[in-house]
C-alpha cells in the first residue's frame, strides 16, 4: 500500500459525505456526511504522516476529534431545539428564510 | 525543542477568556435581578484585552513554538475585533433584556468567539488556525440559534451551522493537503519549502481547498448563499456582531495564509480570485437592490464588501494588506453603526426592517436618521466618510500593483450601490411617517454606539492619515 491509496480512499469518503449533504434533505443525515468528510480528512493526515515519516499528522487527527465532539454537541442541541418548535427537521420545510 | 510558553503573546486573548469565565460564574451565582452586571463585566475584559494587545504593539513577540505571533498585523486586527465586540456587546445590554434572552450566557458566547477570533488572526499555523476557527464558529452557531422561540432565529442558527460545519471541513482538507505537499503545518516553514523544491500539485490541491473553506467564512461567491438567511433570521445584535468581527477575523487569517504562506503559487490564485472579486462585488451589490429588509438588504452589502476587501488581497505587498486592514476598521464602525441604528429604531420586541417601516424617522428621529444617513452613504463610498478613503486606498493599491481594470470595476460597483444605500434615507426624509413614532425612547447605550461609529467614520474619513501609517506597519513580515 503506498500514501496514494490512503489518499485515494479519504478523496472517495470525502465526496461521498460532501455529496452527502448537498443531496440528502434530513439534518441528522447532513451531519453524519459533514463528520463522514472530517473521518476523510483524518485518514489523509495518517497517510501523509506515514508517508512523511512525520508523527505530526497523527497527533492533528486527536484534535480533529476532539473539535468534532464540540461539533456534535453543539449540532444536535440546535436539531433538538428545532424539532421541539416545528416538529419536523426536513430542511425542506424549514425555509422561512429566502429571498 | 524547548518550549516556549510566552504567555505575554496570547495576553489579549488570556484577558477575555478570564472575563467569560467570570461571566460564565456570575450566570450561575448571581440572582437573575443582578445579570445585567454580566454585560458590564464583559465590557472591561475586552477594554482590558485592547488596552494590552495596545501595549504589546511594536515588540513582535512570538510564542508557542512560532505558531503564534503578536505582530502589527495580528494586533491591528486584534483591536479592531474588540472594538468591534465591545460595540456589539453595548448594544446587547437592551437588547437581551428586551427580547428575554439569557443574560449571562449570551454575553459568554460573545466572549467565546472573541478568544477564538484573537487566535485566528494571530495564529502562524495552520491546525491552530483551524481550532481558533472553531472556537469562533462554535459560539456564533449557538448566538445565531440564541431566540429559542422564535423559528426563524432557529432556522438561521441550522443553516449557518450546517455551512460552517461543511466548510470547516473543506478548510481541513486543505489543510491536511498541504502538509502532504509540505511536510508542515507552520506558515512560514510552508512558504520556504514552496520556495525551494519543484511546483506541488498536493499543495496546489491544498491551497485550493483553503480558499474553498475561507470563501465560505468570509461569504464570497460562489459560497455566499447562507449569508442572507443566516444574518435575517439571527437576532439583530448577534447579526451586527458576526457581519463584522467574523469578517475582520477571517479575512486576517485568509491574508495571512495566502501572503505569508503561498506567495510562491501567487501565479495559481491571483487571477481566480481577482475573478471571484468582480462575481462577488456584483451579486452582492445587484442582489442588495432588490431587498425591501433591511437586514436583507446588509447581509448582502456585507457580502459585496468582501468583495472589495478581496481586491485588496489581490494587490497583495504592504499596500493590499495596510489598505485592506484600515477597511476592515472602517466597515465595522459602519456597518455596527447601521445596525445599531436599526436597534435604535425598534420598538421594545418589534423591529422596523421593512424599507417602508423608515418611512418619516427624520421627523421623529432626526438625530438617529441622520447617523444612519452618514452611516449608509459611508458604506455607500461617499466622500469624506471613511468608506470613501478605505475604497480610495484598496483602489489605489490595485492601481499601483497593475490591477487596474479590477478597480474599474470596483468603482463601477460602488455607483450600483448607492442607490440602494439611499432607498432608506429617501424614505426617512422625503416619505411622511406612518405614525406609532413618538413613544420611542432611544435607549442611552445604543446612542452612544451611534455617537461612536459616527465619529469614528467621520474621523477615519477626514483624517485617514494616521491609522494608515499604523495598517501599513501592519504589514506581514
Amino acid at each position: 500500500m503506498t500514501v496514494h491509496h490512503f489518499i485515494i480512499l479519504s478523496a472517495i469518503l470525502f465526496s461521498i459525505g460532501a455529496v452527502g449533504v448537498l443531496l440528502r434533505r434530513n439534518p441528522l443525515i447532513m451531519f453524519m456526511s459533514i463528520e463522514l468528510m472530517l473521518n476523510a480528512v483524518n485518514l489523509a493526515f495518517v497517510g501523509f504522516s506515514r508517508f512523511l515519516q512525520l508523527v505530526d499528522g497523527q497527533v492533528f487527527v486527536f484534535l480533529i476529534l476532539t473539535v468534532a465532539a464540540a461539533e456534535v454537541a453543539v449540532g444536535l442541541a440546535i436539531i433538538v431545539a428545532i424539532f421541539r418548535a416545528r416538529d419536523s427537521v426536513d430542511v425542506d420545510e424549514v425555509s422561512d428564510l429566502k429571498g | 525543542m524547548n518550549l516556549d510558553l510566552n504567555l505575554q503573546v496570547i495576553a489579549p486573548a488570556l484577558i477575555v477568556a478570564l472575563s467569560l469565565l467570570l461571566v460564565l460564574l456570575g450566570e450561575v451565582f448571581l440572582p437573575a435581578s443582578q445579570r445585567r452586571w454580566l454585560g458590564y463585566l464583559a465590557l472591561i475584559g475586552l477594554l482590558g484585552a485592547a488596552v494590552v494587545a495596545a501595549m504589546l504593539w511594536g515588540a513582535n513577540l512570538s510564542g508557542f513554538g512560532k505558531m503564534v505571533v503578536a505582530d502589527a498585523f495580528g494586533l491591528f486586527l486584534t483591536l479592531i475585533i474588540l472594538l468591534g465586540a465591545a460595540l456589539s456587546v453595548l448594544l446587547a445590554f437592551d437588547f437581551v433584556r428586551a427580547h428575554q434572552l439569557d443574560t449571562g450566557e449570551f454575553f459568554a458566547l460573545v466572549l467565546s468567539a472573541v478568544v477564538g477570533m484573537i487566535g485566528m488572526v494571530t495564529a502562524t499555523d495552520l491546525i491552530v488556525i483551524f481550532l481558533a476557527l472553531e472556537l469562533l464558529s462554535l459560539p456564533l452557531y449557538v448566538l445565531a440559534a440564541f431566540k429559542r422561540a422564535d423559528k426563524r432565529s432557529l432556522e438561521a442558527g441550522l443553516k449557518y451551522f450546517l455551512l460552517g460545519a461543511f466548510a470547516s471541513a473543506f478548510f481541513l482538507y486543505g489543510i491536511a493537503f498541504v502538509f502532504g505537499g509540505t511536510g508542515t503545518t507552520n506558515l512560514g516553514r510552508i512558504a520556504a519549502v514552496l520556495g525551494a523544491s519543484p511546483r506541488s500539485d498536493v499543495a496546489l490541491v491544498g491551497m485550493g481547498l483553503l480558499g474553498v473553506g475561507f470563501a465560505f467564512k468570509v461569504a464570497l461567491v460562489p459560497f455566499h448563499w447562507w449569508t442572507p438567511d443566516v444574518y435575517e433570521g439571527a437576532p439583530t445584535v448577534v447579526t451586527a456582531f458576526m457581519s463584522v468581527a467574523v469578517k475582520a477575523a477571517a479575512f486576517g487569517a485568509f491574508f495571512r495564509v495566502f501572503l505569508v504562506a503561498l506567495p510562491e503559487l501567487a501565479a495559481d490564485w491571483r487571477a481566480l480570485l481577482a475573478v471571484i472579486a468582480v462575481l462577488t462585488m456584483t451579486l452582492g451589490n445587484v442582489a442588495a437592490l432588490l431587498q425591501s429588509n433591511v437586514k436583507r438588504m446588509l447581509a448582502y452589502s456585507s457580502i459585496a464588501h468582501a468583495g472589495y476587501i478581496l481586491i485588496a488581497l489581490v494587490a497583495m505587498g504592504v499596500n493590499g494588506a495596510g489598505s485592506a486592514l484600515f477597511y476592515l476598521l472602517a466597515y465595522t464602525l459602519t456597518n455596527l453603526g447601521a445596525f445599531g441604528a436599526v436597534i435604535a429604531l425598534s420598538d421594545g420586541t418589534r423591529e422596523r426592517l421593512e424599507l417602508n417601516d423608515f418611512a418619516g424617522v427624520a421627523k421623529a428621529q432626526p438625530l438617529v436618521a441622520a447617523a444612519l444617513t452618514i452611516l449608509l452613504l459611508s458604506l455607500a463610498g461617499f466622500p469624506p466618510f471613511a468608506g470613501f478613503t478605505g475604497k480610495f486606498f484598496i483602489f489605489g493599491a490595485a492601481v499601483e500593483s497593475g490591477w487596474a481594470w479590477l478597480a474599474v470595476i470596483g468603482v463601477l460597483n460602488s455607483l450600483i450601490s448607492a442607490y440602494f444605500y439611499l432607498r432608506p434615507v429617501v424614505q426617512m426624509y422625503m416619505v411622511e411617517p406612518a405614525g406609532g413614532w413618538n413613544r420611542l425612547r432611544v435607549a442611552p447605550f445604543v446612542a452612544f454606539v451611534l455617537a461612536i461609529a459616527v465619529i469614528g467614520v467621520l474621523a477615519l474619513g477626514i483624517v485617514p492619515a494616521p491609522v494608515i501609517a499604523l495598517a501599513s506597519g501592519g504589514f506581514l513580515k
